[in-house]
């Protein structure tokens, strides 16, 4: 099985270690993602007001590229997911937008690429329980929180990604990966987004409210799909520390990561060394690395 | 005391503004706050979004442009998702940042130069283009 990738921007640089994980993973499930060989920035963000039209023009043009190599666009990063994704409805149902968006791009697009998430690859082609038997190294139950964070819930009707209080399949994919999900009431709210930019201390707080609820429910890690999140809930955890001196800290790892542990990949494969709360040594206390 | 709410009274430039930006009807907003109470950022804003909804069918135009309450939303659409009214409260909140961007006299609310050189390093294009797309024209 082969699927059209789409990395994105952030995935070539910060977030290396989402995506190599994500690529080696795939050929060791037996599915290969080919890169698209053309693309830009998605624009990072789905334009919010109706008369954006220019902002829809780089995503489009991602998906009109799509469709000449195949029929599906795949991503790991949970915004090009929500931006590639809810562009692709917009051109579906609205004929004046998706006049607008062509005739700016000089391609004829009608909105007919599928465009999935790599979570939704393992659950629906290889199967969660096809995952289980793929399994090389036991991570031995480990306490890991699922953050969903926004983009690969909302908007719910648009995304069709999960329910929208209540998301499983990150909860079955640690299942099957020998982890233990942990359930706490913070995994669907909002890392505080691009607000690490323009308002950080706003942006900390959600970070700091996320983590705390995990780790009063007894997460010993969390993990992420999206390279803004890892950031604000990775990185943020130095600022964090600044204004709450009794914050204990605790390793936020990319899912594929977490997959690539499970699937018995070298640990230099996993790069580690890039996550800023370094969890090898929670991995080596607990005998995974 | 006969008190005239017409449409035509109330709904006045500013609000008619935000309503074709955002497409949304700023009407349907019966004021019960659940954007508030699901908003991960509210904790920092001078008004709740319902708020800023009822000061701009007001015409309190001033009062709404000097709340941070549009420039503190994250766009994380919990509220819109939450509106038993199916408002998208996260447009109405782009529309005003977007009126104040698209002044001639360029409001930009973050320049590069203001960001740390420790944090430019750190921080992943993500974060900068989705910064740079809501706060600058």
């Amino acid at each position: 099985m082969e699927y059209l990738y789409f990395p994105g921007c952030t995935l070539y640089t910060k977030a290396k270690n989402l995506d190599e994980a994500g690529r080696e993973c795939a050929r060791v499930l037996g599915f290969e993602l080919r890169e698209l060989s053309n693309w830009t920035c998605c624009g990072a963000t789905f334009p919010l007001a109706k008369d954006n039209i220019m902002a829809l023009a780089p995503p489009a043009r991602i998906l009109a590229r799509a469709k000449q190599e195949g029929s599906t666009v795949t991503t790991l990063c949970s915004v090009c997911f929500n931006v590639i994704k809810r562009t692709n409805r917009l051109i579906q149902a609205d004929v004046e937008a998706r006049e607008k968006v062509n005739t700016f791009i000089e391609m004829d697009y009608e909105g007919d690429v599928q465009v999935l998430h790599y979570l939704e690859i393992l659950k629906r082609d290889v199967g969660f329980d096809g995952l289980k038997t793929a399994v090389k190294r036991d991570l031995g139950g480990l306490k890991v929180a699922p953050f969903y964070g926004c983009m690969l819930l909302r908007p719910f009707e648009e995304m069709e990604f999960d329910d929208k209080e209540a998301p499983r399949i990150f909860e079955e994919f640690l299942e099957a990966i020998t982890c233990e999900p942990v359930d706490y009431p913070y995994k669907i709210e909002c890392c505080g987004a691009f607000q690490s930019v323009g308002a950080p201390e706003v942006a900390t707080e959600c970070a700091y409210a996320i983590l705390s609820s995990a780790l009063r429910s007894g997460a010993e890690a969390v993990t992420t799909t999206c390279p803004l999140c890892q950031f604000n809930i990775d990185s943020m955890q130095k600022e964090i520390r600044e204004g709450h001196n009794d914050f204990p800290g605790i390793p936020i790892l990319y899912f594929t990561q977490l997959l690539g542990l499970a699937l018995g990949l070298p640990v230099e494969k996993l790069d580690f060394e890039r996550n800023d709360v370094d969890p090898r040594p929670l991995l080596r206390e607990k005998g995974l690395i | 005391m006969k008190i005239d709410v017409s449409r035509q009274k109330v709904h006045n430039e500013f609000a008619q503004k935000v309503e074709e930006i955002s497409g949304q009807n700023l009407f349907a907003c019966y004021q019960c706050g659940n954007c508030t109470a699901g908003c991960p950022v509210a904790f920092a804003m001078d008004l709740g979004p319902q708020q800023v909804i009822r000061y701009s069918l007001l015409g309190l135009e001033e009062e709404v442009l000097e709340s941070n309450t549009f420039w503190i939303c994250a766009s994380c659409l919990q509220c819109t998702s939450r509106c038993p009214k199916g408002l998208d409260i996260a447009r109405i909140m782009e529309a005003i940042r977007l009126i104040i961007l698209r002044k001639k006299e360029r409001f930009d609310r973050l320049e590069v130069d203001e960001l740390p050189e420790e944090f430019l390093e750190r921080v992943p294009q993500i974060a900068l283009i989705s910064g740079f797309r809501k706060f600058s024209s």
